[in-house]
């Protein structure tokens, strides 16, 4: 595996199943009474957040402490750090603190790449979002949840990847970090991907994704192993990428009927927050079918899983616990 | 004049032909010719270097008065002098904005003051580039900065009604417009070119067509108004078919390109590496081929650099962050050499029309881009087209260091720089 993970396609195939397949393992813990392995103790993990986020930011602030890493949570919003000598300086502030990683998130594209390739800072970079670039963590817990709901026996796919799956990735694609990153790791998990918008929202230069394109959501439903809805801002439509909220739910919306006419083992994810009533009824939101919690707890696993693999080591997780009382039930690394 | 004024460039190929002697006497040629006599004169002995008529730059930031910690009018025409022009245009987008008689002048007297190059100012088009209101364009005209280049580059004139009453404005002294084409609504937020490498990079797209929109609403109004108009850093192979169809209809219109559009593409902005960062945006290898081939045919009148110097610090940062801009005085030979000459896309002559002649003749500079001849100006440059070199940012004489040919070995280097007969740059230092 690479150093830093900037974008989905710096995972081969195999460096994808070793994280999804640690992530399971690693997943067990959280089954535990007690949740924290020594792995990472003595290391220091940076959030560097420069931009608003909940889910994203405590799910690595979760992960990092599970694996008993001292972790920093540094806020940069807006106006408090001035506008591009913010990300250098506070990376070598960082880097005298001696961070080991720097979970980054940004409002532009390309910052974490450029932290990683700059001389401002010595530890990994992971991605946790860059403006609409990527978003790899997002799309490798995507693919921890379709590998689980989409492989049948007991072992939940473990050690396969996502050969012949096919995903529809519907909504405002030219925007989304959370499309291009999905894009890259499902392709490379041997999954066929579809992007479904309103061409307003796909970018020019989309015809070149290694995936097909449709305008027209009811002509994919029924081909679909998993529809994964994207969140669409209201005040696109501001900037007349579509006419109104009503026009796009009609067209671009999951309700019952169209779930209805998805294969019957067909998912429906969403990476969160929702706009129900927007890209998703309250009735598709709140069935079974819906993988939206089941992503944000695998979420964890699988950050887990990456900062493990970057900081710690190649092979399968040590799941030792991280106290020296064992209890039978958590005693042996799975 | 004395004997010390004169010297003899011995064995020079003189636009690149035969090799010749050129004597300069005082500021101009006093002969050109075979076994020109030393006699008390000093002697460049100039074997294996390439004769052009001092380079002339239509496109130059300056950035003095306000931005002189990225480059003042002194820096800049040592980079100039440096890069083998004898002449720049002063671009307008000053702090304050160069949209008075007083402000122009003032660039102008700082250009004297150097005496590394003539530094002739453009003015702005539209009071403080606002786009609004007319600029004093008569004042600055009339100015002893004697203005003929018009410009708000760095925006773009994007009021059709102002748009036309600048052109026509201007004819009353044989002003030109240079328009930055970039319709600005289509643009917002821009940070490379829209295609496939902005997809990928979730970048927001600069579509060739707000640039396209623009040069193709100018040349009619143009046409309409019986002005002519200028565009520059033209960008797009698109652009290459606007202007040669409003040239085909025997329309005043003439076009710059960049050295950075005919040699780099978006798949360096892969990098994130703002020093990639520029307006207009690097385009696709198909834009660069079509630029290079309207520059060899004619249908580009001309390279100019847009040299946009600019500090360390609003480019050693994120991309999003970073200022657009490249400098370019110290490179654009060089860069010519290797993407039009090296590759028998145009000769030496052609470059001397190209960087020389034509930018003169727009800007309606008297003593630039002149034959080389007895009794012009000698304001002239000697290239070594064999030298070859790898770019070291910390070498330019710029005071900025935003290049983007970092560590890419280029062709040629600029011997010799004269400025009506005194040497500005001579054994490829400063003199």
């Amino acid at each position: 595996m690479k150093r830093h993970l900037i974008s989905a396609t710096d995972l081969t195939r195999d460096d994808a199943v070793l994280i999804l397949d640690t992530a399971e393992e690693l997943a067990r813990v959280a089954d535990r009474p007690i949740k924290k392995l020594p792995t990472l103790r003595g290391r220091t993990v940076v959030n560097l957040f420069f931009e608003d986020s909940t889910r994203t930011r405590i799910s690595f602030e979760a992960a990092a402490k599970r694996l008993s890493a001292d972790v920093i949570n540094f806020s940069a919003k807006g106006s408090s750090v001035s506008k591009g000598e913010s990300l250098k300086d506070t990376a070598l502030t960082l880097e005298a603190m001696g961070a080991d990683a720097v979970v980054i998130r940004h409002h532009d594209s390309g910052a974490p790449h450029r932290l990683a390739t700059s001389d401002w800072i010595g530890g990994c970079v992971v991605n946790a979002g860059d403006g609409t670039h990527e978003h790899p963590t997002q799309a490798l817990l995507d693919a921890f949840t379709l590998r689980r709901r989409l492989t049948e026996g007991p072992n939940g796919g473990v050690g396969g990847d996502l050969e012949g799956r096919r995903v529809t990735i519907v909504g405002d694609i030219l925007h989304s970090r959370v499309a291009r990153s999905n894009l890259h790791l499902l392709t490379t998990l041997g999954a066929e991907v579809t992007v479904v918008a309103p061409p307003t929202l796909l970018p020019i230069g989309v015809a070149h994704w290694p995936c097909a394109v449709s305008y027209d959501l009811d002509s994919v439903l029924s081909k679909s192993d998993a529809v994964m809805m994207l969140r669409v801002q209201r005040e696109r439509m501001n900037a007349a990428y579509f006419p109104t909220e009503r026009e796009y739910a009609r067209r671009y919306g999951l309700d019952g009927d169209r779930m209805a006419r998805m294969p019957e083992h067909a998912v429906v994810m969403h990476p969160g927050p929702m706009n129900r009533g927007m890209e998703i009824t309250a009735e598709v939101a709140d069935s079974p079918r819906c993988t939206a919690v089941e992503q944000v707890s695998g979420g964890v696993s699988v950050r887990m899983a990456v900062l493990y693999l970057l900081l710690g080591g190649a092979g399968p997780a040590d799941t030792t616990p991280a106290d020296t009382t064992r209890s039978d039930e958590n005693g042996q690394p799975a | 004049m004395s004997q010390t004024q004169r010297t003899l460039i011995r064995g020079a190929h003189v636009l690149g032909g035969a090799p010749g002697d050129v004597l300069i006497d005082g500021g101009a040629i006093a002969e050109v010719g075979t076994g020109l006599p030393a006699e008390g004169a000093r002697v460049i002995d100039a074997a294996g270097l390439v004769l052009l008529p001092g380079l002339v730059d239509l496109h130059t930031h300056l950035r003095e008065p306000g931005r002189e910690d990225s480059e003042t009018v002194l820096t800049g025409t040592r980079a100039a002098a440096a890069g083998g022009f004898t002449a720049v245009h002063a671009m307008a987008n000053t702090f304050p904005v160069a949209d008075t008689a007083g402000v122009v002048e003032q660039v102008w007297r700082l250009g004297r003051e150097s005496g590394y190059c003539d530094v002739q100012p453009v003015g702005a088009v539209t009071v403080g580039l606002e786009g609004k209101q007319l600029a004093e364009l008569g004042a600055m005209h009339d100015s002893a900065a004697g203005v003929v280049v018009f410009s708000d580059d760095g925006k773009c004139v994007d009021d059709a009604v102002i748009m036309r009453r600048a052109l026509e404005y201007v004819k009353a002294f044989d002003g030109v417009i240079a328009q930055h084409a970039q319709e600005p609504r289509l643009t917002e937020g821009a940070q490379m070119n829209e295609g496939v490498v902005s997809a990928e990079l979730g970048l927001t797209g600069w579509p060739a067509v707000a640039e396209e929109a623009i040069i193709a609403r100018d040349v009619l109004l143009a046409a309409h108004v019986g002005s002519r108009v200028h565009v520059c850093h033209l960008s797009t192979a698109g652009s290459v078919e606007l202007v040669r169809w409003a040239k085909s209809k025997g329309w005043n219109v003439t076009a710059e390109v960049t050295p950075h559009h005919l040699l780099l593409t978006d798949d360096l902005v892969r990098s994130y590496d703002p020093v990639f960062k520029v307006n207009p945006p690097l385009r696709t290898e198909a834009d660069v081929l079509a630029l290079r081939e309207a520059l060899a045919d004619g249908t580009i009148d001309c390279v100019a650099t847009d040299h946009a110097p600019h500090p360390h610090e609003d480019k050693d940062c994120e991309w999003g962050a970073a200022a657009m801009g490249m400098i370019g005085l110290e490179t654009a030979l060089s860069v010519v050499q290797h993407a039009m000459v090296d590759t028998g896309l145009l000769d030496w002559a052609a470059v001397a029309d190209r960087m020389s002649a034509r930018p003169a003749a727009i800007g309606r500079l008297a003593g630039h881009g002149r034959p080389i001849a007895p009794g012009e100006p000698a304001n002239l440059t000697l290239v070594d087209p064999a030298h070859r070199a790898v770019v070291e940012p910390t070498a330019f004489v710029s005071r900025s260091r935003n290049t983007p040919y970092r560590g890419l070995e280029l062709p040629g280097r600029v011997v010799h720089t004269f400025l009506r007969g005194r040497a500005t740059v001579l054994d490829g230092e400063l003199a």
